[in-house]
């Protein structure tokens, strides 16, 4: 086992000390991500703990989503993209042969930037994952998964007695809340959520905040943010990205009151981003 | 109100500026307009001009005749088996049947007029009647058929204009039947023969003009073969403008020739077709077509002029006589013309249908349906969802876009050389017809449903896959039905296309006349049939003038299909689209 902290690497990334007690559930080792012929991503190492809110921040382009869907294998997807290096979930690896990307996406949920439900009914959203993993055999255990992780999800109150209308016709905030509410349903055991609230208004981001303070207590989840304050009110851990390289990474209150890099530092006081 | 509002330098140029562009904005919406007016305008043109012409193949005129069906014709065995039954004469029982509306009428050239009122096919269908029921034998039938299509024409007032003109001046018939002649003490006939010469007249004008053109011609001409020639034809011109007014000018008598308006009279329940007028219009000499009652004096008669020369339409006077003189006695009635759509093609005008081409057309769609459809959505499928991006699959895309531009010709040279010549299959069938109308589809379907494939947003199937969809289910349970309407429209166009399709059926031998549709089921498939087009086109090459009509009321047919075909893809477009 080589210590992220000591990869060789150009521009080597601050780690601040983590005294989180939580047990790691997410490490990446040399994680580098080609697109065509452009690295989009370099060597990035991270440790991501179990129970909390790690947000990824920095300026839009740096490879925040790209390293995020390496984590769910999303970027095989993309026909160009190659990804190298190890992604170990409960020091499990991903990226090997015997790991079926179906499996993983179960395991590893994710929600995406503008809200994506289906344009089915509400209900069908929500069922769609336990019923292609078979996760419910009765219609009353499908009733029931439904149920509760449209609760989890906070969307429960809005849309009860209404699960049969188009998930479409919802707002952006319900759309995005059921989308998590989806994501829930298969029982995830990491959450990956790419600015999640890019396209929402402050109301509604507000209540997608609460939802995901709710959430950390029984999930890892992974949040890309392009706002500094909603890293600060809601992550634990921050890590920051910058031209493809991870910068720093440690406590978000140690992140934003102490930065080591300069990068960092003007990037959280507003000088570039 | 702010003080940063525009100078009034600033507000003045933006204001110059503004009405030109509003002026080019009005400019593009008139050219948008009138090109819109234009296309509509053609589309109006071209729609009436084939629906007044298609109009006359919608009705057809039927003669109803009471006829006798005596044993001795209808089952010479004398056994009611059905062999002998078939083995009877028909026609000549139809011929009776005609013959006893014209006791009369005994001349072998007016028998023949008679009998051309009707085809001898039609005997087949008394056959039947008879075959299906015997006890008919020994009884007189009411028995229907469709007149002959000149009748039909002439009936329905498309050969010629008539003119009928109630007389009452004293007439003496010389004769009910033969060579008559018919005199009258006032000039009756002058105006006839003043409208003879008339055309005449015109006639040597005309020709007379040729003479000085032919003449002027020879005067220019540069070499002396082509100034013989010229002059030849100037002399030939004159000698004939020469003997014309030889003719107008000779007080003899007029001999009405097939090149003049024929004359006809009606008297006593007869008629009477004028052969040569004397001059001073007093005498007429003619033939006795129908007989009349008697003869002698007539102080009511029916002057009946036929303006088309005969030489000009394919009726000749006897025939109007007779079809006009049954029309008369209400045996002909004017109908919908049913058999446009339960027969199959005829060389018969009045018994030619589209039936046998609409389900040659159906049976080819079908084929050529089951195989585009599933083969070209499922290539394209597989291209835009599931295929890696690399050189060959470029390659199959470049060469799928190429097929789309290949002329549909080829595709029928193709599907001879492999279709019929290699693997041997039936020639003319719609089995090869569909097969080639499907090569030459499948590139539309391809095309099309990549572009609904591509159109469906990228989110949908990252939402499908974030769950842990495999791809198969993020794209059949996701994106193809947001893509249907899209694939679904293209495969319908693509399918309209090949509706309206000739030149590949040319080459495979669908271009035939085939007189028995092909059956309606999974046989039919192999049997030799034909397609709605290529029934056009054989029509519209069709000698008869009846099969004009035909023609343009088999594209009317068509084009109901093709807007049956648009409206299936506009519904199934709003069953399938749903709100994103
Ligand atoms: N599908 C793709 N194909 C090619 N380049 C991509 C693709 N996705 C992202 N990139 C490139 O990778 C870099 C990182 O992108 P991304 O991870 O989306 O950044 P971020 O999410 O931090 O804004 C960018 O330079 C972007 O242009
Ligand atoms: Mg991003």
């Amino acid at each position: 086992m080589t210590d992220p902290q000591n990869t060789a690497a150009p521009a080597a990334t601050v780690y601040h000390d983590q005294p989180s007690a939580n047990p790691i559930k997410v490490e990446t080792r040399s994680v580098s991500v080609r697109y065509g012929d452009t690295q989009a991503l370099h060597d990035v190492s991270i440790r991501i703990p179990d129970r909390g809110v790690t947000a990824f921040i920095g300026p839009s382009g740096c490879g925040k989503s790209t390293f995020l869907r390496c984590i769910n294998r999303m970027n095989d997807t993309i026909d160009s993209a190659r990804v190298s290096g190890s992604v170990l979930i409960d020091g499990e690896e991903v990226n090997s042969r015997a790991v079926d990307p179906v499996v993983l996406r179960a395991r590893v949920g994710m929600v995406f930037q503008k809200p994506n439900p289906f344009p089915k009914s509400i209900y069908d959203n929500v069922a769609y994952g336990p019923r292609i993993h078979g996760l419910a055999t009765k219609r009353e255990d499908l009733d029931a998964i439904v149920e509760a992780s449209l609760r989890k999800a906070g969307l429960w109150a809005e849309v009860e007695g209404r699960l049969g209308m188009p998930g479409t016709a919802l707002s952006g905030g319900q759309q995005q809340r059921l989308v998590i509410a989806r994501a829930i349903a298969v029982n995830p055991e990491v959450i990956l959520m790419d600015e999640p609230c890019s396209a929402l208004d402050p109301i509604a981001t507000a209540r997608i905040e609460e939802l995901i303070d709710e959430l950390r207590e029984n999930y890892c989840l992974i949040i890309v943010t392009h706002s500094m304050a909603q890293a600060a009110r809601v992550s634990q851990m921050t890590a920051f990205f910058h031209l493809g390289h991870l910068v720093e990474y440690g406590p978000t209150e140690d992140m934003f009151t102490n930065p080591h890099d300069a990068r960092t530092q003007d990037y959280i006081t507003g000088r570039f981003g | 109100m702010t003080d940063r509002a525009p100078s009034s330098d600033i507000r003045k140029a933006i204001e110059t500026r503004l009405a030109r562009r509003h002026r080019a904005e009005r400019r593009f919406q008139f050219y948008g307009m009138a090109a819109i007016a234009l296309a509509v305008l053609f589309l109006v043109v071209l729609l009436s001009s084939i629906i007044v012409q298609a109009l006359p193949a919608f009705t057809q005129h039927t003669l109803t005749l009471p006829v006798r069906v005596e044993a001795e014709l209808a089952d010479p065995q004398d056994d009611r088996s059905e062999e002998s039954l078939r083995a009877g004469s028909y026609s000549r029982m139809l011929q009776v049947a005609l013959q006893d509306q014209f006791p009369s009428v005994t001349g072998r050239s007016e028998l023949r007029a008679l009998f051309g009122l009707y085809s001898s096919v039609n005997s087949a269908k008394l056959l039947n009647q008879v075959v299906e029921n015997p006890d008919i034998i020994g009884e007189t039938i009411e028995f229907s058929m469709p007149i002959s299509d000149d009748a039909d024409l002439y009936l329905k007032g498309l050969t010629t204009d008539e003119r009928f003109v109630d007389r009452n001046e004293p007439l003496t018939l010389s004769g009910a039947e033969g060579e008559v002649t018919l005199t009258a003490s006032d000039p009756v006939f002058s105006a006839f023969i003043e409208e003879v010469n008339d055309t005449l007249r015109a006639r040597i004008q005309t020709v007379s003009d040729r003479a000085a053109t032919a003449q002027a011609r020879a005067d220019r001409a540069e070499t002396e073969d082509a100034r013989q020639a010229a002059a030849a034809g100037a002399e030939r011109a004159r000698r004939e403008a020469d003997q014309l007014e030889e003719r107008l000018q000779a007080r003899e008598a007029l001999s009405l020739s097939p090149e003049m308006a024929s004359l006809l009279v009606r008297l006593g329940g007869g008629v009477v077709q004028i052969t040569q007028l004397e001059p001073g219009g007093r005498v007429a000499r003619g033939e006795v077509v129908i007989a009349p009652e008697r003869d002698g004096v007539y102080q009511d008669w029916t002057e009946w002029r036929i303006e088309t020369p005969a030489a000009g339409r394919r009726i000749g006077d006897v025939q109007i006589v007779f079809a006009r003189a049954l029309d008369d006695r209400g045996l002909v009635e004017n109908g919908l013309n049913l058999i446009l759509f339960t027969n199959a093609d005829s060389r018969e005008p009045e018994l030619a249908g589209v039936r046998g081409a609409l389900i040659g057309s159906v049976l080819t769609m079908i084929i050529t349906m089951l195989m585009a459809v599933p083969i070209g959505v499922g290539t394209a499928i597989y291209l835009e969802e599931f295929a890696p991006r690399n050189r060959l699959s470029e390659i199959i895309e470049v060469n799928i876009n190429n097929l789309a531009a290949v002329p549909s010709i080829v595709f029928g040279l193709l599907g001879l050389a492999v279709f019929i010549n290699t693997f041997g299959m039936p020639r003319s069938a719609p089995l090869v017809g569909g097969f080639v109308l499907a090569l030459m589809t499948l590139p539309t379907v391809i095309i099309s449903s990549r572009a609904a494939l591509k159109a469906v947003p990228p989110s949908i199937r990252e939402a499908a896959l974030g769950v842990g969809a495999s791809r198969m289910q993020a794209v059949f349970g996701h994106v193809l039905p947001m893509a249907m309407p899209g694939i679904l429209t293209g495969s319908i166009i693509g399918l309209a296309q090949a509706l309206g399709e000739t030149a590949p059926l040319l080459m495979i031998g669908m271009v035939a006349f085939i007189a028995d549709p092909p059956t309606m089921g999974v046989a039919g498939f192999t049997e030799p049939a034909t397609v709605m087009p290529v029934q056009i086109f054989l029509w519209s090459s069709g000698a008869e003038r009846a099969f004009e009509a035909k023609t343009a009321a088999a594209i009317l047919i068509l084009l109901a299909l093709m807007v049956l075909f648009n409206a299936a893809a506009i519904y199934l477009r709003s069953r399938f689209e749903r709100r994103w």
